[in-house]
C-alpha cells in the first residue's frame, strides 16, 4: 500500500462495510463516470532506498562551489550547529498555524520572541511572523502605503532587479502606479527624487545597501520623503543591520527584508524569509499573522494571533491582504540563529562581512581592467568593471571551483563575507591577475 | 514559560566566529549604528532547553491525530527531510549558471511533469510560495489574459459562499468586485443563482472541488460551462485535490488555471505556519503569461530557465520555495501513480468511516458519503445544552488530539470540519471516534465541564479580545541585554 497508508486490505474492506458499501468505487458515486481516468500515466512508486539514490544522483548534477563570491540577493553565512539542530524539532516541522493556542503556545511564543528580535534589529516598532520574501514584503509595504488619494509609488532604480520586477508585477496587479527614481551615480540623488515626490505620492522605496552593495545615505532620503507627506519604506540586509543604522533610526514608516541571511541555506532561492515590520500607527495595516501577549481565564500569560481583523479569514474581501501560510519555521530558524549570534556575534558578522569586503575591494581593483565602478562606501558587495567579456572569467574562475561576481551592466557585483577566508580571497585575485 | 530574553546574562554568548584574518575595517560614523543590540546574550546549552521547552509545548503531526479540515494534515515523511538537507540542494546559489543547477532544474522540471499528469493541465510554475499566493498569481494571469484580448470590461470574480477567505480577498488585491453565490441543500454550487450572477463582466469562477464542505460539485461540468460560455474562466482552488487524484482531474471538469498547496496534498510539512508552495498550472491558452523563469527542458534533455513572451513578471524572488518543492517531488517519486491513487482514496474512506461512526450524535452538515473531510453541525447540542463547537473543539485537546477547523465554512452553524488523511490508521479512528462520544456524553451530563476545556495544557483558553484591544506584540528591554518586564 503506497501513499504511507497504515491500514491492511483487511481493515480497508470492514471500514466499507461499516459506511455500508462494497467496494472502493462507490466513493466516488458522486463523480460523473465521464470525468472519471483509468489510471494516472505515472511511473510506479519507489521504495525509499531507490528514491534516495535518484535524489542524490540529481544532487550531484548541481555543483558545489568550495568559494562564493556572488550575492546578489541570496547571500552565503555561517549556519551555527544549533540553528540546524532546534530547527529539525519535529513539533516545530511538523504543526500547522497555531490557530488553537492552548495547544500551540510553544510555537506562538517563538513568533512573540521572533517579532521582539527583529524589531530590535531593525529599530521598529512592530513586526508580523514574516511574509514570503523580501521582494513580497517590499510589495505588501507599497500596498500598505497606498491610500485613496496618494497612489503612485516610487522606487529607486538600484534596487535588487529581482525584487523591482516583483514590484513591477504585484503595482500592475493592484493598479498602483510605480515610477522609477534613477540613480546615475550608483545611489540616490536627493535632488533628483524631490523632484518626483509630489502629492500624490504614498511612498518611496530604497535598498540598505542597495543593489550595486553601496551605502544610502537613508536619513537624508527619509527626511525628504516626510517633507512631500509620503510613506518612507526602507529595505535591509539583516547582517548589514546588525552594524549600520537601523530603519528606525533613518525614520522608516515601513521596513523589510529578506531575512535569509539570518541562518537560512542559499537552496536555489527558496524557502526564504520575508521581514515586514512597521511604526505602530501603521499596525492594522500591517499584512500577515501577528502574535499577541495576553491572559487565560485564571490570569496566567498566553500568546495568541492577534489583530485578525485584519486577515482574509474574518474581513475576506475586505483584508489587508490575501496573505496566509507565511514562512513562519524560517522565521524560527531566524530567532534561533539572532539567539546564538547574541548582540556581538552579530555585529561581528557584519563587521567581518564589511572588512573582507574592503580587503578584496582593495586587491581586486588593483588588477589591471578591475577598477572599482563606483566611488561610493559600500557593505559587503561592490562592482569592478571587468576587462573582456565577463563570462570569460567567470569560467576561469569556475574551472577553479569558485563562484565569481554576478555579471552586472558588462561588470561583477561582489560579495565577501565571514565565510570567504583570507586565503581564499588571496587565490581569487591570483586567478584574476592571471585572466587580465 | 520564560521568554529567552528573560534569561539572557549580559556578557554571555556562543564561540562561534574565527578571529578576523583580514585587516579590521571601522565602519565610518555617519553609517554606524550606535549602543548595544537588542538580542539576548544566551549560551547553546540554554538556546537547547529553551526551544526543547517550546517544542514540548508544540502540537504537530507528528504528535497525534490532527484533524484540521481543509489543512490536509496527513504524516510528512522522513526521506522528504533528508532530502532537502542534501549539500547537493541547500548550498546551491540560486545564480549560479545554468550547467552548474541541472539537478535543481530537473526537480522543477520533473515535479511539473507529476502535476501536470495528476491535474490535467498543460503547464505548472512553482514559484508562488504558498497557496494564497498562488491564488493571485493564478487571477493575475486571468488579468493579463483579458487584457491582451482588449476584453477590458470584466472587473468581477464569482465566488461560493462557502470558499476560503483567501479566495475573495485574492480577487480584492486585484481590484476585482467578489460576486457570491449560495451553496445549494446538497452542499453544491446553487447553479440557478450561478447563471444570475454570471455576464460580460465576469472575469472567472473561482472554485473548490471538492467544495469545502466535502461534496463533490455533480454538475461541475455544467458549471465551467456556463462561465466559459460567458467569456470568463475557470479558476480551480487547489485545496481539496487530496480527495480525488487519480479519479478524476481538474483540467478535464473545464478549469483553466489551478493551484496546488504542496504542504497539504503533496505531504511537506506546514512548519508552523510555512513555508508552503503553491504550485499554479494552467492550460495552453494561458501559458504565455505565466511567471517569469520558468524551469523547461530542452529538446537535447538539458535543463534551462524561461521566460514567456507575456509573462506577468515574477511574483517573488528567484523562483520558488525550491526546497518544498524537492521534499513534494520525493513525495511524487516515494508514491508513484498507484500511490497517489491510493492516498486520495484512502482519504476520502478514513473520512467517511470517521463521519459513519460518530454521525448518530454529531450530525453531518450535508447528507451523502462525504469526500475527504465532512463537517458537523452542533446548532442542536447549542440549543439544548449551551454547547458551542469550541467547547467540543477544546475538549478535544484534553483527549490528546488536535482540534478540528472551527466556524468554517461560514454557512454551517456551530461548525466543525473534519479531515483525517490517509495517513490515519483505522485504530486511530477509532479511538477519536470513542473519545468524541465520550465528550459527547460529559455535553449532556455536565456541560459546565465542557465550557472549562482544554483543562490538561499550560494555559486555559486565552481572552482573545484584551490581546487585540491592547496589543502586547513584542518584549520590552528595560535596556538591552538586560531583561525587562513582559508587560
Amino acid at each position: 500500500m503506497g501513499g504511507y497508508v497504515l491500514s491492511t486490505d483487511q481493515q480497508r474492506k470492514e471500514m466499507l462495510s461499516a459506511i455500508g458499501l462494497k467496494s472502493e468505487d462507490q466513493l466516488y458515486a458522486s463523480v460523473p463516470d465521464s470525468l472519471k481516468i483509468e489510471k494516472l500515466n505515472l511511473p510506479s512508486g519507489k521504495p525509499e532506498m531507490e528514491v534516495r539514490r535518484i535524489l542524490e544522483e540529481t544532487a550531484g548534477q548541481n555543483q558545489v562551489f568550495s568559494s562564493v563570491f556572488r550575492g546578489a540577493g541570496a547571500y552565503r553565512h555561517y549556519i551555527p550547529s544549533i540553528v540546524k539542530g532546534v530547527s529539525r524539532k519535529e513539533e516545530f516541522v511538523t504543526a500547522y498555524t497555531p490557530y488553537q493556542a492552548e495547544i500551540s503556545q510553544g510555537i506562538l511564543q517563538s513568533i512573540f520572541e521572533y517579532q521582539t528580535m527583529i524589531c530590535g534589529l531593525m529599530g521598529m516598532d512592530v513586526s508580523n511572523a514574516s511574509v514570503y520574501d523580501g521582494a513580497t514584503a517590499a510589495a505588501e509595504g507599497i500596498s500598505m502605503c497606498r491610500d485613496a488619494k496618494r497612489k503612485k509609488a516610487l522606487v529607486a532604480s538600484n534596487i535588487n532587479p529581482m525584487v523591482m520586477e516583483t514590484l513591477k508585477t504585484y503595482s500592475a496587479g493592484m493598479g498602483i502606479e510605480l515610477l522609477t527614481v534613477p540613480a546615475e551615480k550608483g545611489t540616490v540623488d536627493i535632488r533628483i527624487l524631490k523632484t518626483y515626490l509630489d502629492e500624490n505620492t504614498a511612498c518611496f522605496y530604497v535598498q540598505q545597501p542597495n543593489f550595486y552593495g553601496l551605502l544610502e545615505d537613508c536619513q537624508k532620503i527619509g527626511e525628504a520623503v516626510h517633507d512631500a507627506g509620503a510613506k518612507f519604506i526602507m529595505g535591509i540586509n539583516p547582517i548589514a543591520a546588525s552594524v549600520l543604522k537601523s530603519p528606525g533610526e533613518c525614520g522608516a514608516d515601513v521596513a523589510v527584508g529578506e531575512g535569509q541571511p539570518l541562518g537560512l541555506p542559499l537552496a536555489f532561492g527558496g524557502p526564504y524569509l520575508g521581514i515586514m515590520t512597521c511604526r505602530q500607527s501603521m499596525v492594522r495595516k500591517l499584512p500577515g499573522r501577528i502574535v499577541g501577549e495576553t491572559r487565560d481565564s485564571e490570569g496566567r500569560k498566553a500568546y495568541v494571533l492577534t489583530l485578525q481583523a485584519r486577515e482574509q479569514h474574518i474581513r475576506r474581501e475586505k483584508a489587508s491582504s490575501n496573505i496566509c501560510s507565511n514562512q513562519a519555521h524560517c522565521a524560527l530558524t531566524a530567532s534561533v540563529f539572532m539567539a546564538s549570534m547574541g548582540p556581538e556575534g552579530m555585529k561581528e558578522m557584519g563587521v567581518s562581512c564589511y572588512s573582507k569586503a574592503r580587503y578584496g575591494a582593495e586587491q581586486i581593483s588593483q588588477i589591471p581592467g578591475f577598477s572599482l565602478r563606483y566611488k561610493g562606501d559600500f557593505f559587503h558587495e561592490f562592482v569592478t568593471e571587468c576587462p573582456g567579456n565577463p563570462e570569460r572569467v567567470l569560467d576561469r574562475l569556475k574551472a577553479e571551483d569558485i563562484l565569481g561576481g554576478y555579471p552586472v551592466e558588462g561588470g561583477l557585483l561582489w560579495c565577501f563575507t565571514e565565510m570567504n577566508t583570507k586565503a581564499e580571497i588571496d587565490r581569487l585575485v591570483q586567478c584574476l591577475k592571471e585572466v587580465a | 514559560m520564560q521568554l529567552i530574553f528573560e534569561k539572557s546574562t549580559a556578557g554571555r554568548k556562543c564561540e562561534l566566529l574565527p578571529e578576523l584574518d583580514v585587516p579590521k575595517a571601522e565602519i565610518p560614523d555617519s553609517w554606524k549604528r550606535t549602543g548595544k543590540l537588542p538580542l539576548p546574550e544566551v549560551g547553546e546549552a540554554q538556546i537547547s532547553r529553551h526551544y526543547t521547552e517550546l517544542a514540548g509545548n508544540t502540537y504537530g503531526v507528528n504528535n497525534g491525530f490532527y484533524p484540521l479540515g481543509s489543512c490536509t494534515m496527513k504524516y510528512n515523511p522522513q526521506i522528504d527531510e533528508e532530502a532537502a538537507s542534501l549539500p547537493g540542494f541547500t548550498d546551491i546559489h540560486p545564480l549560479q549558471p545554468e550547467d552548474t543547477i541541472q539537478g535543481c532544474l530537473k526537480v522543477y522540471i520533473e515535479a511539473g511533469k507529476y502535476l501536470c499528469e495528476i491535474t490535467g493541465m498543460d503547464e505548472m510554475t512553482f514559484q508562488p510560495a504558498a497557496g494564497a499566493h498562488g491564488e493571485l498569481t493564478g487571477l493575475m494571469m486571468i488579468k493579463a489574459y483579458h487584457q491582451s484580448r482588449g476584453d477590458d470590461e470584466r472587473t468581477k470574480v464569482i465566488i461560493p459562499d462557502s470558499a476560503h477567505g483567501t479566495n475573495p480577498a485574492a480577487a480584492a488585491m486585484l481590484g476585482y468586485s467578489v460576486v457570491t453565490v449560495p451553496t445549494d441543500g446538497e452542499g453544491c454550487v446553487d447553479i440557478g443563482r450561478l447563471k444570475e450572477a454570471v455576464g460580460s463582466d465576469t472575469a472567472a469562477l473561482m472554485l473548490t472541488n471538492p467544495s469545502t464542505v466535502g461534496m463533490f460539485e455533480k454538475r461541475i461540468l455544467e458549471i465551467t460551462e456556463i462561465i466559459h460560455e460567458a467569456g470568463g474562466l475557470n479558476y480551480y482552488d487547489g485545496a481539496n485535490l487530496n480527495a480525488v487524484m487519480g479519479i478524476t482531474r481538474p483540467g478535464d471538469m473545464g478549469f483553466d488555471v489551478i493551484h496546488l498547496n504542496l504542504h497539504k496534498t503533496f505531504g511537506t510539512p506546514h512548519g508552523g505556519g510555512g513555508p508552503g508552495a503553491g504550485a499554479v498550472g494552467c492550460k495552453t491558452l494561458l501559458a504565455d503569461f505565466l511567471p517569469a523563469y520558468l524551469a523547461k527542458e530542452e529538446d537535447s534533455g538539458v535543463g534551462s530557465f524561461e521566460r514567456k513572451p507575456k509573462s506577468i513578471g515574477t511574483v517573488k524572488g528567484f523562483y520558488g520555495n525550491f526546497l518544498v518543492v524537492l521534499k513534494a517531488y520525493t513525495y511524487l517519486l516515494s508514491l508513484g501513480g498507484d500511490g497517489i491513487s491510493e492516498a486520495s482514496q484512502n482519504a476520502v474512506l478514513n473520512a467517511n468511516y470517521l463521519k459513519t461512526l460518530i454521525q448518530e450524535v454529531y450530525p453531518a452538515a450535508y447528507k451523502g458519503l462525504c469526500m475527504h473531510e465532512f463537517v458537523i453541525s452542533l446548532a442542536g447540542l447549542k440549543k439544548q445544552k449551551g454547547i458551542t463547537a469550541m467547547d467540543i473543539a477544546k475538549r478535544m485537546i484534553d483527549y490528546g488530539m488536535h482540534p478540528p477547523t472551527m466556524y468554517f465554512p461560514l454557512i454551517v452553524e456551530e461548525a466543525l470540519m473534519l479531515e483525517p488523511t490517509e495517513t490515519e490508521s483505522k485504530e486511530t479512528l477509532e479511538l477519536a471516534a470513542k473519545s468524541l462520544l465520550e465528550i459527547y456524553e460529559e455535553a449532556i451530563k455536565e456541560p459546565e465541564q465542557l465550557h472549562r476545556a482544554p483543562e490538561t495544557q499550560n494555559i486555559g483558553r486565552p481572552d482573545e479580545a484584551m490581546a487585540a484591544r491592547k496589543p502586547v506584540l513584542k518584549f520590552q528591554w528595560d535596556e538591552p541585554g538586560k531583561a525587562g518586564a513582559a508587560l
